[in-house]
Order: C-alpha cells, then sequence, then structure tokens
C-alpha cells in the first residue's frame, strides 16, 4: 500500500478541514505538511505537485490530487461512504453540494473585513435557517432513519454534521428549531472515530482567527 | 423507462449548458420547460419541485434533481463517461473541477456591468492561457490519447470542449498555441452526437447576453 494520505495545506480549516473531517470519519491516518512560510508556498507550486498552483492537495495512493471534491469522492468511494447504486449517488451529491453552497460562506467568513460581516452573517443565518436546514430536516424527517441516504453512513452525513457545528459556531442556537438535524448531529458524533477527531489533541482544525488571516495573506496573495 | 429527461431552467445557458452539451454527447433526447416569467418562477419554487429553491433542475429516473454537480455526476454514471475504477474517476473529477472554476467565469461574465466586464475579460484570459490550458494540453501531450482519462471518452473531454468553445468566444485565439486542446476540440466536435449539437436547430443555446442579464436577474439572485 502506497502508506498514509499526506494533506498539503496550511495550519488552518479553509478548504481542507472538510478532508480532515471525511479522513477521520473512515478512520483513515492521516499526515499532514503545512505551508508555512512563503517560501514553502513558492516551492510547492514549482515543483509541479499542484496541478493548478492550488491547494488542497493530497497525495494518497500513488496520485497527487487536488480540487476538493475530487478528493472528497475518491476517499467517499474508497472507504464505501457514496451509497449503493447510482440513484443513491445523485442524492447524495445533491445533498452535499447543498452543504457545500452554505459551507463555503463559512469557509470565507473569516476572510471579510469587519464591516462586512455582519451583513456575511446575517446571510448565513438567513440562508442556513430558511433554504437549507429545512431542505435536510424535511428529508431525515421523510424516512425516519439514521442516515440521509441508504440507512447507512455517507458523506453526506459527515460533512452536513460538520456543516452544523460550522454554523454553530457563528449562530449558537442555529439548529434551535430542527429537531432531526439535533438528532443526526449526535448520533454522528458518537460514533468512535468521529468522537475521537471532536476532542482535543486530534487534527481537527480550530475555528480560523484573525490572526491566521493576516499570515494567510502573506502566502496566499 | 421513465421518458425522456427533462430540463428545467430559463431560456439561456446559464447553469444548464453543460448539463445540455453532456446530455446531447451522450445521444439523450431530452425536453426543455423553460421559466419565462416571474409566475413561472414563483409556481415552481412553491410547488416543492426544488430542494434548495434553485435551478437547474432535472426530472430524470422519477427523480427531481439540482446542483449541477449531482446532475452531470449522474448522467455521467448512467451513460458510461466517469472512467472505469475509483482512479480514473479521481481523475475525472480533478479536471472537472479545475473546467468548472474557468467555466464559472464565463457563466457570470454576462450578468456584470459594462465597466466590471473588461476586468473580468482579463482575468479569463489570463487564467485561461495561464493556468487551466496548459494543464490540460500537459495531460493530453503526457499519455498523447485521444481523451484525457483511460483512452476513452468521458464527462472531462465534453467538459473541456465546451469550455474551449466558450473561451473562444470570448478570447478567438485562446487555444492558438495549445495544439493538443485544439486537437481534442476537433475530435469530440467530430463525435456524431456532439457534431449534431454544434449544428442550428439543436438545443445548445446562443450565448447569453444582455437581455439574458436581465432575465437572469429574477432568477440567479
Amino acid at each position: 500500500m502506497a502508506g498514509k494520505p499526506k494533506l498539503h495545506y496550511f495550519n488552518g480549516r479553509g478548504r481542507m478541514e472538510s478532508i480532515r473531517w471525511l479522513l477521520a470519519a473512515a478512520g483513515v491516518e492521516f499526515e499532514e505538511k503545512f505551508i508555512e512560510t512563503r517560501e514553502d508556498w513558492d516551492r510547492i507550486r514549482k515543483d509541479g505537485s499542484l496541478m493548478y498552483q492550488q491547494v488542497p492537495m493530497v497525495e494518497i495512493d500513488g496520485m497527487k490530487l487536488v480540487q476538493t471534491r475530487a478528493i472528497i469522492n475518491y476517499i467517499a468511494n474508497k472507504h464505501n461512504l457514496y451509497g449503493k447504486d447510482m440513484k443513491e449517488r445523485a442524492l447524495i451529491d445533491m445533498y452535499v453540494e447543498g452543504v457545500a453552497d452554505l459551507n463555503e460562506m463559512t469557509i470565507v467568513f473569516p476572510v471579510h473585513p469587519p464591516g462586512v460581516k455582519e451583513t456575511k452573517l446575517s446571510e448565513i443565518k438567513d440562508k442556513a435557517k430558511n433554504r437549507y436546514f429545512p431542505a435536510f430536516e424535511k428529508v431525515l424527517k421523510s424516512h425516519g432513519q439514521d442516515y440521509l441516504v441508504g440507512n447507512k453512513l455517507s458523506k453526506a452525513d459527515i460533512l452536513l454534521v460538520e456543516l452544523l457545528y460550522n454554523v454553530e459556531e457563528l449562530d449558537p442556537s442555529a439548529i434551535a428549531s430542527f429537531p432531526q438535524l439535533q438528532a443526526l448531529k449526535t448520533r454522528i458524533s458518537n460514533l468512535p472515530t468521529v468522537k475521537k477527531f471532536l476532542q482535543p489533541g486530534s487534527q481537527r482544525k480550530p475555528p480560523t482567527d484573525e490572526k491566521t488571516i493576516e499570515e494567510a495573506k502573506k502566502m496566499f496573495m
């Protein structure tokens, strides 16, 4: 086997965090190489590792994969987190894409200047409460099963629960009126692999703060 | 069988055009129901068809799928346009995600006000010439095969060729220095299904223009 997957990113959540969640939930140990200086960033872009000169990049099974969705889909495929047939895959993708649209807002949120942040926070709260959370609540209510699709854990459950944690950090009462989502969050959080990931000392990254943004700006412009 | 897929969108390219390309290339006949008035738009959002109150939406095989990637992946899976194994899928996804990043810029381009358009056009040309086209040229050159992955047609080839047409409409010399891309474009364009789609009278849409911009504002919010 090719050894543990190796994640290349800066030392923060950004677009790599969903990949960390998925690997952790799947029980896959992984290594991380952090891009910490301008030199690190110049070097990795020049050595041909990055197809589009962008990270995330994950070295896995002999490949240097970039593009968050390509990485996530490969991990989901490999670890049976993508449903059992084409139609289940379609539902899983439909749910994950909605999760990604809202999660995108939480990913870029720390980068906004203070004046803009208030507006963006309102947008996140509004979209969560009125568009996305009701949609997922409805799915869970419609079948009453423990997982979003096919009565089996998939990338949709893991990435939705990650999203719930992310939104709650910005709005603690975000899922107060969504009992199905609360129950899903509890169930997924209690899976042994996820429980471990949620404990201090894991590779889960803290919320991105102002200081991290300033450092990242130096590198990523 | 469930009949032909039915596409719900406004009468323009937007985010539905990639789906039209894929279905057409796969030789799948499809119907379209256009959202043309505010009443159409209000109705479709109220009848529960749209998981996130957004289009594209495609009725296919008993499902009402939303989210462009979910729809594209289902079609690719169903019509053997997604490689033969997990690793080929990963490469195909990696390429398609890069295509999507640049294509996104061409999709939103008509919506910008005139002053902003010049800047955005420069960005598109720059990213095409310096980031994306060299990456795909390199892939084709590396194996010398007729298709991007696994010596077989996949969604990657179809969506990349759509992108080439889109960029050339904004910059006619866009692939002048990329011989592999030119050859791929020619080969894919000569596939009987694609050739038919490229002819007048097909369901391919003309470029989105200012008129679309006003209509789109109703829908794209």
